[in-house]
């Protein structure tokens, strides 16, 4: 086995493994915003796991994962804070004249 | 179509003129435009007399469904025709009473009338039909057109009451008759009532033989009223009276025993066809007319002796089966007891005619019917006193009226059991002419008390709520007519002989007739001292002692508790069935849809781990799995402990956050292996999701927003258990019986040559399999017009009932 091909495993094993404390904080809370950065933890091992997994299987197909993952993680994250601070996800105008 | 089947069908394609005639020509009783009928079929039948009485038989055939082997196949022999003349002439006689006992102003006539016919027309149907397809369709039309008429004046509760006992009990039999004719078909081959006839030997060979016979016999018994089907006949005694004299004495409760005469020649091989049969009549016989003595209204007396009198005929039916084992002489002694039959059966039609139009006319002249009140009526109606007498004492069985005849013809086929040595009929058949003896006896008292209390005695009239008089001359006329003939037939009963008795018998004896036996019809003889004789006199003296004590020993009638007769426990197995029914319902459909989530899931597992176990799958492979890798040990340990965290969690929204991370830990499933498609659009749509559980969670309820974490249940827990066991044996069972390979191959090597892309997953999606995207596309618009209107529909509500109320909201 070639060197790099060592490495990238073991980064991938360090990868899950920071993905595990990660969910036991997602799991254990105490306060939603724990969990939500948490998750958006997750999200940005994800990316690096995926873009270990594409130099091991010597692909370029997983690239625009990559992208979608890192748009997605984002919004994820901003519209659970918007939830959280205001208890909505889509402010509507209209909600005011009611 | 021959003029045959428009005779045939004259009676039901009359019945859509009669309401139009009955708005249009008020002045005329629309009973005399419908009495036309009747008339102009038994003038057509008559003419048949000739031929069959020469042993010639009328076939014709209109194709109906051919492809089923279902014809109109009208088949006239000696028997139909009997039948057929029954009910056209008892028909006639009985619209021209209706004319006079039922008012024009005040009865909805239209009505009346087109049930009528429609009895009629399917009564003709039944006896005229060879085919037993079309015999059932009309069967099952007497037992509608009868229900119509039970329940004709359906504002009475009763009425409504009598109705539905009669169709149920009628329906059931029906039904199971049509299992038999089935069953009969199934043997061989064809529904024509001849096929089966000239088949009788496979039929008796079949295996089926025995349920075919039952099946068609309760058909037959529930519709002759016999024992313990004969509960509908008393209260279908709420019809107007026209209909009780017409349906419930003289036509449709002979179907019975026209489809047991018609059936005889295929069934009648067996020793349990005798045995059933006349075990049942007798018995019948013996119920009908016991419980006939008790009965207060005259019509329920009627009903009641109807009941004993087809247990008679019924058993007459029966006793005839003996002449297929008699082989003597020429003179076949058993054929009697179907002369008998067939004889009683026209003599019965007559007398109990007419003492139901005699009845009737109580009825309508006095306003009551109930013995009690009634008596003294001899001099103010005379002729309803004759007709009276003699329709009781020809039903009594006394000379010289044609009851005596057949009374005397059925005692003599009883005694004739001590001659059979056959079937044990030497032994427990000696039964029969002893309860035949008794049953007699109360035949003749309550046959003396419908007389003698309504016409003799003191006179109450003071009691009645109408001061009576005599009825008018029309409604005299067909009760006298029938009086006539049970006169006149008492006297020359040889005019039936040849004409009609003999063409009857020889259609349920075709075997016997073939093998040269004659069938000789000699009704004069009733001289000479013979056992039947004697039992005669016996039965009018110990009748008469009876009559003159009934005070004493009417207490027996008391003695049983109403829980307990036949008509307590048809009311109680209605509610009872009612009630289990309820009780179940109310059990199993709890309204909760986790019980019926539970009902599913168990059912799923249950049929699956069942189905495993009894073909034996459940040796699996695993050679051709492949290995695993260690990433793919640990994201497998991320997606469980992730799902598993779920169930655990206080509230609902870490469990939406979990949720999205089993979400996001299946697509890197995905990439792992090798599914970028998928990796893309499974994150996609994660976090839409995720998102809109968010928006249901903030929708939800305060109340439900603090909910602890689910509550435990061991029931819940087993079930989702054994859900997810039955999932996981079924892959390793697929995973590991992998009998064919994938046609995966053809895709990867025509992708480019023929589809011209080199994504694989998007060339199936949108050119291989580009069907499946299309209607997915649809379901996605759908969904989201749905999702459209509900939301519409909801802020109109909303705005309906205020602000603030957030109870009832969409869920997606």
């Amino acid at each position: 086995m070639h060197w790099l091909d060592i490495l990238i495993y073991i980064s991938l094993a360090i990868l899950l493994l920071a993905m595990f404390f990660m969910l036991y904080r997602v799991v254990k809370g105490p306060t939603t915003a724990d969990r939500v950065i948490a998750l958006d933890s997750i999200g940005i091992a994800l990316i690096s796991v995926v873009a270990l997994l594409s130099i091991l299987l010597d692909t370029t197909m997983f690239f625009e994962v990559i992208l979608l993952l890192s748009i997605l993680a984002f919004i994820g994250t901003v519209a659970f804070s918007k939830f959280l601070e205001r208890g909505e996800i889509i402010h509507h105008d209209r909600d005011n004249d009611l | 179509m021959s003029v045959l089947h428009l005779a045939i069908l004259l009676p039901l394609l009359a019945a859509p003129f009669i309401p139009f005639l009955f708005r249009a020509v008020k002045r005329i009783h629309t009973g005399w435009f419908v009495l036309v009928v009747p008339a102009l079929l038994f003038a057509y039948f008559f003419r048949f007399i000739g031929i069959t009485s020469d042993g010639g038989v009328v076939t014709e055939t209109v194709r109906w469904m051919p492809s089923l082997g279902i014809n109109f196949t009208a088949y006239v022999d000696g028997l139909g025709l009997l039948f057929a003349l029954l009910i056209t002439g008892i028909g006639a006689l009985v619209v021209l009473y209706s004319i006079y006992y039922l008012n024009k102003d005040k009865e909805s006539l239209g009505h009346f009338y087109v049930y009528l016919l429609l009895f009629m027309g399917a009564m003709l149907g039944v006896v005229l039909s060879d085919n037993m397809v079309v015999m059932y369709m009309f069967w099952e039309l007497t037992s509608i057109s009868s229900f119509l008429l039970i329940g004709y004046w359906y504002e009475k509760e009763r009425s409504r009451y009598g109705a539905q006992k009669s169709m149920l009990i009628t329906v059931f039999g029906g039904l199971s008759m049509l299992g038999g004719i089935v069953l009969l078909e199934s043997m061989v081959g064809s529904f024509s009532i001849r096929d089966m006839i000239a088949n009788q030997t496979v039929i008796v060979d079949s295996p089926f033989f025995i349920p075919a016979m039952i099946l068609i016999l309760l058909g037959a018994f529930t519709k002759s009223a016999q024992f313990p089907f004969h509960i509908w006949l008393p209260d279908a005694m709420e019809a107007p009276t026209p209909v009780s004299a017409y349906l419930h004495s003289a036509t449709m409760v002979k179907a019975g025993l026209y489809l047991v005469a018609r059936m005889s020649p295929v069934f009648q091989e067996s020793s349990l066809w005798l045995w059933i049969i006349v075990s049942f009549g007798t018995f019948t016989l013996f119920w009908g007319s016991f419980n006939a003595v008790k009965q207060t209204d005259l019509k329920g007396i009627l009903a009641y002796s109807t009941v004993s009198q087809l247990g008679l005929i019924m058993s007459l039916l029966g006793l005839g089966a003996a002449a297929l084992h008699y082989d003597g002489m020429d003179d076949n002694i058993f054929m009697v007891a179907t002369i008998a039959a067939i004889f009683h059966l026209i003599n019965h039609a007559t007398f109990k005619g007419s003492l139901f139009m005699m009845v009737g006319i109580v009825d309508h002249e006095t306003g009551t019917r109930d013995i009690r009140k009634l008596g003294g009526l001899m001099t103010v109606m005379p002729i309803t006193f004759t007709i009276a007498v003699i329709g009781s004492l020809s039903m009594a069985g006394l000379p010289p009226f044609n009851g005596f005849l057949s009374k005397e013809m059925f005692l003599k086929a009883t005694t004739k059991v001590f001659s059979m040595d056959f079937f044990a009929l030497d032994t427990i058949g000696l039964l029969i002419p002893v309860v035949a003896f008794i049953a007699s006896v109360f035949t003749f008292i309550y046959s003396l008390i419908i007389f003698t209390r309504t016409f003799m005695g003191k006179a109450q009239f003071d009691k009645l709520p109408k001061q009576p008089h005599e009825a008018p001359i029309g409604m005299l006329i067909p009760p006298a007519i029938l009086a006539i003939l049970v006169v006149v037939l008492g006297f020359v009963p040889n005019v039936l002989s040849n004409t009609l008795i003999r063409p009857a018998v020889e259609s349920i004896y075709p075997t016997l007739v073939e093998g040269g036996q004659a069938v000789e019809v000699d009704l004069y003889f009733w001289h000479g001292v013979t056992p039947e004789l004697l039992m005669t006199i016996g039965i009018v003296a110990l009748g008469t002692l009876m009559f003159f004590t009934l005070n004493k020993w009417m207490g027996i009638y008391n003695r049983v508790p109403y829980r307990l007769t036949l008509n307590g426990m048809y009311d109680g197995s209605l509610v009872w069935s009612n009630k289990a029914a309820y009780r179940f319902k109310d059990n199993y459909m709890t309204g909760f849809i986790r019980s019926y989530l539970i009902y599913i899931f168990v059912f799923m597992s249950g049929m699956l781990l069942f189905s495993m176990w009894w073909y034996d799958l459940f040796n699996f492979s695993f050679s051709e799995m492949a290995e695993i890798a260690p990433y793919e040990y640990v994201l497998g340990a991320v997606v469980v402990l992730s799902a598993f965290a779920i169930l655990f969690m206080r509230s609902r929204l870490p469990a939406i956050i979990l949720l999205g991370v089993v979400g996001y830990s299946v697509a890197l499933f995905f990439v792992f292996f090798e599914a970028p498609d998928l990796a893309l659009t499974q994150l996609v749509i994660e976090t839409v999701s995720v998102a809109l559980f968010l928006l249901v969670f903030y929708h939800m309820p305060e109340i439900s927003k603090k909910e602890a974490r689910m509550r435990f249940k061991v029931g819940n827990a087993i079930v989702s258990v054994l859900v997810g066991v039955t999932v996981m044996m079924l892959s390793f069972m697929t995973l590991s019986n992998k009998s064919l390979s994938s046609i995966s191959e053809y895709y990867k090597e025509n992708v480019y040559d023929l589809a011209a892309g080199k994504n694989m997953v998007n060339v199936v999606l949108v050119d291989f399999r580009g069907f499946d995207t299309l209607f997915e596309i649809i379901v996605l618009a759908v969904a989201g017009l749905g999702i459209y209107t509900m939301i519409k529909f909801r802020t109109t509500v909303q705005r309906t009932k205020g602000e603030g109320e957030h109870g009832h909201e969409a869920k997606k």
